[in-house]
């Protein structure tokens, strides 16, 4: 399917930088950072200085910018709609008037503010996403979690689910793909009716699409019991994380741009 | 002429930074009441060719004629192109959906437009032509058969929409033998007996050989070889085995048999033509 093909948040893309590098752990701490820091900066001059650090980020990330911003593409209807919503009804000083609807200098900054947060939140979990390998990302989720592994909360299953679900994206989306094409061969109408029919329509396609995802879930546990895996208990990693002088490094930075963001009350 | 493909060439992901070419200036013209078989190595373009003569793939550049008419000039002829051209996937039991079987075939004919009385009647004869018994099996689940009776299920909902080509994509893929040999034959009877125009792709060069009348290599996205079986298996042993394929294992042995002096043809295609040709080499004797 094309429009599958053209979503890119969640997408990574691999690079030799210095963001690639980091610990997964470091980064999913950094854009929590960001997004509680983005709701808490009231003034522009912390948004700037959240901003240039932000694009800092993904200059840093060698990722061409054309491709993180193709990711928030699908969002800027949400956030023109909320930027009109707030522009019309806060309260205030009224600037302009058209028939019953009062545009306030309030509305306005605050429409702007909500604005810039929402850009400010793609663009950060898309530089995680883009610059950490799906598997990096869930090692690191396993080991933050892992602290919940006191109160008997399976950490390293729900890694390993979030795993197999990021596997499988592209294989069912392919399987998808080879379906629908199969259906039409017996003259499926995909493309016409309205919304209702439309659904119906799609019945021959998600059922069987349902149908082999199931196969292969029971393949998959089969194969995986196996080859004796049983789950996270006494299991080591392949890959160990590790914090080194260059994760301190950038968390402390990333902490004092925050920090001086916040502090900007001009 | 039914198909003719003219200059086609197909690029997937094109003008992205993993595009690949698929096919490159396909010229193909495929008569009626023809039995071509596709061969190549895996990865050659066999399935890409099998949609674009199906119209469910554009060419990136390059025309497909059918009947005369080009298929993507008239978009609304492309349904009715379908109603002609029958095309079954590879694992085409990956696509049932219906709760019973009468179900499961009369999608495609209905899909079609066709009325009440005569889809009972389309789904019993391509039932019957499949071999398998309407009443017995009309109101099971299509997912309650073996893997054989899928595969011939699977068929009969493509052969519904009564379609004078049908294209079949590796028919015998992963099939047991004796379910291998009753499709075998379910195909032959389409070809002999109801007149249907066949293309097949398959990586059993014994069934190709048995069956097909002509035959395409593919190798790269391009037609390199397009002739009878015979002559094909005949002349080009070396090109054939350069681009990863292989023989029949009868024609191999008659061929060997050559080499070593012993004067056979080695043009043989089947068990039974190899053993008429040995044992005139042994009555010679």
């Amino acid at each position: 399917m094309k429009f599958a093909r053209n979503i890119t948040i969640g997408q990574y893309v691999y690079k030799d930088s210095v963001i690639h590098r980091l610990d997964p752990r470091v980064k999913i701490f950094t854009v929590l950072l960001i997004i509680i820091a983005v709701f808490l900066v009231k003034t522009w001059s912390g948004f700037s200085i959240i901003g240039s650090y932000l694009f800092t980020n993904i200059y840093l990330a060698k990722v061409h910018p054309k491709f993180v911003l193709k990711g928030i593409k699908p969002l800027i209807i949400i956030i023109m709609f909320t930027l009109l919503i707030h522009t019309f009804t806060t309260q205030g000083e009224v600037i302009y008037n058209i028939w019953t609807f009062n545009i306030t200098r309030e509305g306005i900054q605050k429409g702007l503010f909500i604005a810039v947060r929402l850009f400010y939140l793609i663009l950060s979990t898309s530089w995680l996403t883009l610059t950490t390998s799906p598997i990096a990302l869930t090692d690191g989720i396993e080991s933050i979690l892992s602290f919940l592994k006191i109160i008997k909360i399976p950490a390293h299953e729900i890694a390993m689910m979030m795993t197999i679900a990021l596997r499988f994206i592209p294989t069912l989306l392919e399987e998808t793909e080879k379906i629908i094409k199969a259906q039409i061969a017996r003259g499926a109408d995909l493309e016409s009716g309205n919304f209702i029919k439309r659904i119906y329509n799609f019945l021959p396609i998600l059922i069987p699409l349902f149908i082999t995802a199931f196969h292969r879930a029971d393949e998959l546990a089969i194969a995986m019991e196996a080859r004796c895996y049983h789950g996270g208990e006494g299991r080591t990693h392949y890959r160990q994380l590790l914090i080194t002088i260059s994760d301190f490094i950038f968390f402390i930075i990333t902490l004092l741009v925050l920090l001086i963001a916040y502090c900007l009350v001009f | 002429m039914l198909i003719h493909l003219k200059n086609v060439s197909y690029t997937y992901n094109l003008n992205m930074p993993f595009e690949t070419v698929a096919l490159t200036s396909i010229n193909l013209k495929i008569d009626k009441g023809e039995f071509v078989g596709i061969i190549g190595h895996t990865g050659c373009g066999k399935t890409t060719l099998l949609q674009i003569l199906n119209g469910l793939l554009e060419p990136t550049s390059g025309q497909v004629f059918f009947d005369s008419i080009d298929i993507h000039k008239n978009k609304h002829k492309l349904r009715e192109l379908r109603k002609k051209i029958g095309l079954a996937f590879q694992y085409p039991e990956n696509q049932f959906f219906e709760e019973n079987i009468f179900k499961e075939i009369a999608f495609g004919p209905k899909n079609m437009g066709i009325s009440e009385q005569e889809l009972e009647k389309r789904v019993k004869q391509s039932l019957e032509i499949v071999g398998l018994d309407y009443y017995s099996y009309k109101d099971r689940s299509p997912f309650s058969l073996s893997g054989g009776e899928m595969r011939r299920l699977a068929i009969a909902s493509i052969l519904a929409i009564d379609p004078e080509i049908i294209i079949l994509d590796e028919p015998t893929a992963s099939l047991d033998p004796q379910s291998c040999n009753k499709l075998l034959s379910v195909i032959i009877n389409l070809y002999q007996k109801y007149n249907k125009t066949i293309i097949m792709v398959s990586h059993n060069m014994e069934i190709i050989a048995e069956l097909t009348k002509r035959i395409i290599v593919l190798e790269k996205g391009k037609i390199i070889m397009d002739d009878t079986p015979r002559n094909i298996f005949r002349f080009s042993i070396e090109k054939l085995e350069n681009i990863g394929l292989s023989l029949p294992q009868v024609t191999y042995t008659l061929y060997k048999l050559k080499k070593m002096g012993k004067p056979v043809s080695s043009a043989i295609l089947t068990v039974a033509e190899a053993k008429d040709e040995i044992l005139k080499l042994v009555r010679k004797r």
